[in-house]
């Protein structure tokens, strides 16, 4: 082959994109509409950032779909994907762990003499002193079993896939996708229960922050995820998706099993061991 | 289906190569990124030098000297709030010139730019795994600086402008209580953005060197660049997404109404700084590894020998990564940790010497009977080795922590720190930027201003850190904009020290422009028979894309 633009490997050369420059200028304008809105001003800014954001995520994603589907997605860049998703999840993984490292810090050093005002506040318990919890084999066990299963029925949905069973395939995901949705309706119910604050200025401690911080930045990646899902699902019904090729299926299955398994952990640290001989909501 | 899913048999796509601003705006290609992040890094590393220079004129004599008028010429103070204005203004020059120098300085010029540039060169890669990825890295940092540069003119504790935390931002200066004002938000959003753009580089680099390695290129067969890089994004993976969950606390705390840092609602300052150092430990091992890797492959050139020890070499940094995640609270040991915690990580720290030595002697031992050439690049690279290891020493010392607890936040820790990055991360990646100019920009430069460059920077660079060793140990506390004049003599010398390496500076900006203007080509390997690794058997400057056809690795 004389010509020397020509390549001789499978690897993607992607073309020149907006992208990236449209999406780092959404992110600035998002965070100066952010800092602005906590002191203050009207959120304008802040919306029209994020909108940016969204826009941009779209239309990359929309690029990244458009190659697959004609012929870009080589082997060894479906390898590259694959990567990708297990070393962003490994990085939210780290993410998580922040918040379980404040959690433990709060609920296994109750009682330090060098620490007199938190046992001060606390009464060097955990659940803090005067605290009513949730229950947690009430809604929390409810939506631990709303959460598993959405595991199983997005398994339903791959081999529905993997045996080029379509209507298989949309029913599992439309299932995970209502499973998902009523855990985070479930969530909000239970947040509006709470007998106990998020913020200082309603009588918020340490639990607060640290509960609603962990279970909500969960609850955020559900959301995510269920949007991951719903993409997927509509690419399902538009006729997306071969039992050899369905990468951005995997990766949304994956990341549904990685918000699932943080659950697992929440559950029974934060709601099952961390409530423990705390008082619960009479029924 | 409707969907033809078939793989492209025909690779050939000829589309012509960008030109003009869309060329670097839009770019998905790794020596172009690389190119901007090297020039990035080189504007915010003389903001930053810029920052470290005013403040040792402060430093130079006791007394307030010039920060009370800066801040009444900059903010417009009124005369009488003048003097509070530039103590405050120095606290942000401090904080600025550490942050400036982590993150938009040496990250960018030793992962973004060399790795960016050679990593898929040295492995035969045509590019990254994610090219368009690779460039949203690259240009979240331009926002992400705007709102650090922000901050420094934005409301800090009332009536002030600027963080001025330090680097760690502990709380309560941090808090609403010490700096209730914008400008903390907009420096933890900063830190936010640049850790996005980490994270996704490091996602893109673990990728590229797992997957796109040339056929026979195992990973024992890696130049140690890579291998220094591979270890390096292992690290931001790992240890960034902990310093974002801690600066959400902090801002949510701020902003929201959480108690995560504060003690009368059942909340933990120390909390702030366990995960900060998770997250600050590792990073200060990012700021280096690269270095290691860009010092072995210049010392195995000039020595015209290959490294000695290879398999150490790479798993010893391996051990430093690993370890690295093991002793952040060596940085506490004056907060009250118990006995037993504070043995365990002396202890951690000080294993950390073992494989650091490992890698010192092996330079060592690499050009031990070489034929040695002291070009440029290796004036740099033994210069490197030597204040690097003196570094390294003053840091066995710290990590006692009953030596710490008399040196802790002293000058002498600002000397240890200042050894190991400033002359050596600094080092290496001058090194790297006088090994691979040629190849990169295709151009030859003056190979004697450029060891003037080296011998100004060298002995400079001593006047300034090595007295602090003295000034700490005399217990001159850090990040004071004043002292007693029994700390003068030393300060004297360190802020003569800090303007000639800014003449150093100069010299290096006019080799690197005449080296532009003149325009002397360089061949693909202006090095000679040590210069073994992928890159060299490319033009200079290599093609827009390089490796069409693959390069097999015997």
């Amino acid at each position: 082959m004389a010509d020397s633009h020509a390549k001789h490997h499978d690897y993607h050369l992607v073309n020149p994109s907006w992208w990236p420059v449209v999406g780092a200028s959404s992110a600035f304008i998002m965070a100066v509409g952010a800092v602005t809105w906590m002191h203050g001003a009207p959120p304008y800014a802040l919306v029209i950032g994020f909108g940016c954001v969204l826009y941009t995520m779209f239309m990359w994603w929309r690029d990244v779909i458009q190659e697959a589907n004609t012929g870009d997605h080589t082997p060894v860049v479906a390898l590259h994907l694959r990567y990708g998703m297990l070393l962003f999840i490994a990085s939210e993984v780290m993410f998580f762990v922040a918040w379980f490292w404040a959690f433990f810090d709060a609920s296994l050093f109750t009682n330090e003499a060098k620490m007199a005002a938190r046992v001060l506040a606390t009464g060097g318990l955990w659940p803090p002193k005067g605290m009513t919890v949730f229950d947690p084999f009430h809604l929390p066990l409810l939506n631990t079993m709303i959460l598993l299963t959405s595991g199983t029925t997005v398994t339903w949905a791959h081999h529905a896939l993997l045996n080029n069973d379509r209507k298989g395939l949309i029913w599992g995901l439309g299932l995970t996708i209502l499973l998902g949705a009523t855990f985070t309706g479930v969530q909000a119910y239970e947040y509006a229960h709470a007998m106990f604050g998020f913020s200082n200025a309603n009588g918020g401690n340490i639990y607060g922050s640290t509960f609603f911080m962990a279970t909500g930045f969960h609850g955020f990646h559900v959301l995510v995820g269920t949007i991951f899902l719903i993409i997927c699902w509509l690419r399902a019904r538009g006729g997306a998706f071969t039992p050899k090729q369905h990468f951005g299926f995997e990766a949304a299955a994956w990341y549904w099993h990685f918000v699932d398994v943080v659950w697992l952990f929440l559950f029974v640290c934060i709601y099952v061991w961390g409530n423990h001989g705390g008082a619960v909501p009479l029924e | 289906m409707a969907h033809a899913y078939a793989i492209k048999d025909d690779h050939a796509e000829p589309h012509a190569d960008p030109t003009g601003i869309k060329r670097y705006l839009l770019s998905t290609n790794h020596k172009d990124i690389g190119t901007m992040y090297l020039w990035f890094a080189i504007f915010a590393g003389i903001l930053g030098g810029a920052l470290s220079i005013l403040m040792r004129m402060e430093l130079q004599e006791p007394g307030i000297q010039i920060f009370k008028g800066l801040a009444q010429m900059v903010y417009g103070v009124p005369e009488n709030a003048a003097l509070d204005n530039g103590k405050q203004m120095y606290n942000a020059f401090v904080t600025a010139h550490g942050l400036i120098m982590i993150f938009f300085m040496v990250m960018p010029a030793m992962i973004g730019g060399f790795g960016n540039w050679f990593v898929p060169l040295m492995i035969g890669a045509p590019d990254m795994a994610f090219p368009r990825m690779n460039n949203i890295s690259f240009w979240l940092l331009i926002p992400s600086f705007a709102l650090l540069l922000i901050s420094m003119f934005v409301e800090g504790p009332p009536g002030m402008h600027g963080v001025g935390g330090g680097w760690t931002i502990y709380p309560p200066l941090s808090s609403n209580a010490g700096q209730p004002g914008p400008a903390m938000d907009f420096a933890i959003l900063s830190l936010h953005l640049a850790g996005a753009s980490s994270i996704l580089g490091a996602i893109n680099f673990i990728t590229t060197i797992f997957n796109m390695r040339a056929p026979g290129m195992t990973l024992h067969k890696m130049p140690l660049f890579v291998w220094s890089v591979l270890v390096t994004v292992f690290l931001l993976l790992l240890a960034l997404p902990v310093l974002a969950g801690a600066i959400t606390m902090l801002l949510t705390d701020r902003n929201f109404g959480t108690s995560f840092f504060v003690p009368s609602k059942g909340g933990d300052p120390l909390l702030f700084q366990h995960l900060f150092w998770f997250f600050g430990h590792p990073e200060v091992y990012i700021l280096i590894l690269p270095g290691f890797g860009i010092i072995s492959q210049i010392i195995s050139t000039f020595s015209k020998k290959p490294i000695f020890g290879y398999l150490g070499m790479a798993y010893a940094m391996v051990a430093i990564g690993v370890v690295g995640f093991l002793v952040w609270a060596h940085h506490m040991f004056t907060v009250g940790l118990d006995a037993d915690t504070q043995a365990y990580f002396t202890a951690a720290t000080m294993i950390i010497a073992v494989p650091t030595g490992i890698k010192i002697f092996s330079w060592i031992a690499t050009m031990w009977g070489g034929s040695i050439e002291f070009r440029p690049p290796m004036l740099w690279a033994i210069g490197f080795i030597f204040l690097f290891t003196v570094g390294g020493v003053t840091g066995v010392v710290l990590a006692n922590a009953g030596v710490d607890r008399d040196l802790h936040a002293t000058y002498y820790v600002v000397a240890h720190f200042h050894y190991v990055l400033s002359l050596g991360a600094v080092f290496a990646i001058f090194a790297g930027w006088y090994y691979w100019f040629p190849k990169m920009t295709g151009y030859l430069y003056n190979e004697f201003w450029a060891k003037v460059h080296f011998w100004i920077t060298f002995i400079s660079v001593n006047f300034i850190f090595f007295p602090q060793h003295f000034l700490g140990l005399q217990g001159m506390p850090r990040r004071y904009i004043d002292y007693p004049a029994e700390f003068a003599g030393w300060n004297f010398i360190s802020s003569i020290g800090s303007y000639f390496s800014g003449l150093g500076v100069l010299v290096f900006l006019y080799v690197t422009i005449s080296a532009y203007i003149k325009k002397v080509p360089a061949p693909a390997n202006p090095w000679g028979v040590g210069a073994t690794t992928l890159e060299w058997t490319l033009p200079s400057p290599p093609p827009f894309h390089q490796f069409n056809d693959l390069p097999i690795i015997k």
